[in-house]
């Protein structure tokens, strides 16, 4: 556990450490703003959910994702500094999880300026809030980034071709969320498992506030099988 | 802390980079594995390391067996890859701390191991900076502080001076040499001076095998065949070249007599059919032809030869 946290320390240090991360959280909040003063003042509406569910701030979000996850392994790999990282006495499976924390508490830091909004609401005495719902959006966020992360990171590690890395992960998380949005072209038998494998859908349902284990085991599974997948590949090297 | 590689085999697909090695080496020796670029010794450092896993045979660390006991076998090994990879954005000190922390050295001894590594490596003046900013000289340093923070009993370095200038090659052979009092120590290169600097045994690798393993004196033994002696004397009219050249072939044990004429002097390249000492019967003669003996040199088979004869078929 010492040394998940070791490594995850050293990748928020050298994320914080370059400007990228800066103009990609900045980034994230000027368009999330604009969304949430764009529907809160012709609408009247007191709500995150015009923020969170949101097309374009999805749609940010999915490249922020694989952004963020694209250097973990790929950087690494082009260096050669992996070969010192799994030469140290430990498990590669730590070494996943380390990477994976990082990613994960970069993307939460993420949204934490956007309390402000949701204070907002408070301060200015906006309207009554739904906090059940507030609630439910960001733990839909911090799981669907979770997943979304965890397949980045899969691919990250596959690849030292950082830009392939975000092509590719951002191509997959892309269709997981667009799954439940093409339903209407999909034969009926397979519109529930079409639905149920999208990233968007379990995010819709929790963001009302209903937090529903079918939902978030959706996502907890989702972001175990990623994170042994990458483990596996990891180990690929001594095939 | 001994090594034993037994019938240690890879294939990378259907190409062997090494075949069936067998090999010990036992606690405080340095061993140079030496061969030509691709034979091998990079793929067998990095299945001593865990990095990889042979295809079949198996690598002993004292009694822990690479595959079965990997972690354990990680925390003896200290190990620098090739071309020394390292995290160009991190400065010196906080790259030796994470190194120590993944180490798995406990909390209390890191400040100390990262000082005695900065100590021992000459990194004082540098360990602020960002290893970026580094002269290749120190990045190496940096490199070898990494690969002993936690005392290894066992070292091993890929290529340690590839890249650097000769001042700086020399200072990292002092290091290496330095260190490897205490420790077990296996130094890949292809460079052979470095090997008859610094190592007691050499392991010759081409082509994924095992051509050579002995001590640097032994290998000399081993393949010492002739000495070619090179003689320069003041050319004398009254003597012709072909004469001289009879005379010359007329001492025992000399094989092959090349007169060059120069200016003033006769230069004579000799090669001798036994490791046979010829320097005295040699000159004897030039006394008794009443030349005058301007140089008398013997050469031994050099390394080099060795390694060329070895290597190149």
């Amino acid at each position: 556990m010492d040394k998940i946290l070791t490594i995850t320390k050293k990748e928020l240090k050298s994320s914080f450490d370059s400007p990228i991360a800066y103009i990609i959280i900045i980034l994230f909040l000027i368009v999330t703003g604009w969304f949430f003063t764009n529907t809160l003042f012709p609408n009247g509406l007191v709500s995150m959910r015009g923020v969170f569910e949101n097309i374009i701030v999805h749609l940010v979000f999915l490249i922020f994702a694989a952004a963020i996850s694209m250097r973990t392994f790929s950087e690494e790999m082009k260096s050669g500094t992996i070969e010192l990282l799994l030469t140290k006495p430990i498990k590669d499976f730590d070494i996943v999880m380390g990477k994976y924390l990082s990613a994960l508490i970069l993307v939460i830091f993420t949204f934490i300026p956007t309390i402000i909004y949701v204070l907002s609401f408070k301060i200015f005495a906006l309207g009554p809030l739904d906090l059940g719902s507030i609630f439910g959006a960001y733990l839909g966020l911090i799981l669907m980034s979770g997943l979304y992360i965890s397949i980045g990171i899969f691919i990250s590690s596959m690849t030292e071709n950082q830009v392939i890395a975000f092509i590719g992960s951002f191509l997959i998380i892309l269709l997981l969320f667009l799954l439940n949005k093409i339903l209407i072209f999909v034969p009926t038998a397979f519109v529930s498992t079409f639905e149920y494998l999208s990233s968007d859908y379990h995010f819709t349902n929790i963001a009302k506030g209903v937090i529903d284990t079918r939902d978030i085991i959706y996502y907890l599974s989702g972001i175990v099988i990623m994170l042994l997948l990458t483990k596996t590949s990891l180990q690929s090297r001594k095939w | 802390m001994a090594i034993k590689l037994e019938k240690l085999t890879k294939y990378y697909g259907s190409q062997a980079a090494v075949k069936e090695i067998s090999f010990e080496v036992n606690t405080g020796e340095i061993v140079g594995f030496l061969g030509p670029n691709g034979a091998g010794k990079s793929t067998t450092l990095k299945m001593i390391t865990t990095f990889l896993t042979p295809t079949s045979g198996k690598i002993f660390i004292d009694n822990l067996n690479t595959e079965d006991d990997s972690l354990e076998v990680r925390k003896k090994i200290g190990y620098l890859p090739e071309q020394n990879p390292l995290y160009p954005d991190m400065n010196v000190l906080d790259y030796l701390e994470y190194s120590a922390e993944l180490q798995g050295i406990p909390k209390a001894q890191i400040n100390d191991s990262v000082k005695r590594m900065v100590k021992v490596c000459g990194l004082s003046d540098v360990r602020y900076k960002d290893i970026g900013e580094l002269s290749k000289g120190f990045k190496q340093r940096v490199g070898l502080a990494q690969a002993m923070i936690h005392n290894p009993e066992l070292l091993l370095l890929d290529e340690p001076t590839s890249g650097l200038d000769p001042n700086q090659i020399l200072e990292i052979r002092k290091l290496i040499k330095d260190l490897g009092k205490h420790k077990t120590v296996i130094l890949s290169t292809h460079i052979l001076q470095e090997v008859q600097a610094v190592c007691d045994r050499i392991i010759i690798i081409n082509r994924g095998e095992i051509v050579a393993d002995n001590t640097s004196e032994d290998l000399h033994k081993k393949f010492k065949t002739q000495f070619n002696v090179n003689v320069i004397v003041k050319r004398d009219p009254k003597i012709g070249k072909e004469k001289l050249t009879a005379e010359l072939e007329a001492i025992q044990n000399v094989e092959k007599v090349k007169v060059i004429a120069e200016e003033d002097t006769w230069k004579i390249e000799l090669s001798t059919s036994k490791e046979k000492d010829l320097r005295e019967d040699i000159a004897k003669k030039m006394m008794s032809l009443n030349l005058v003996l301007l140089e008398l040199h013997q050469k031994e088979t050099s390394l080099e030869d060795i390694f060329r004869n070895l290597t190149m078929n």
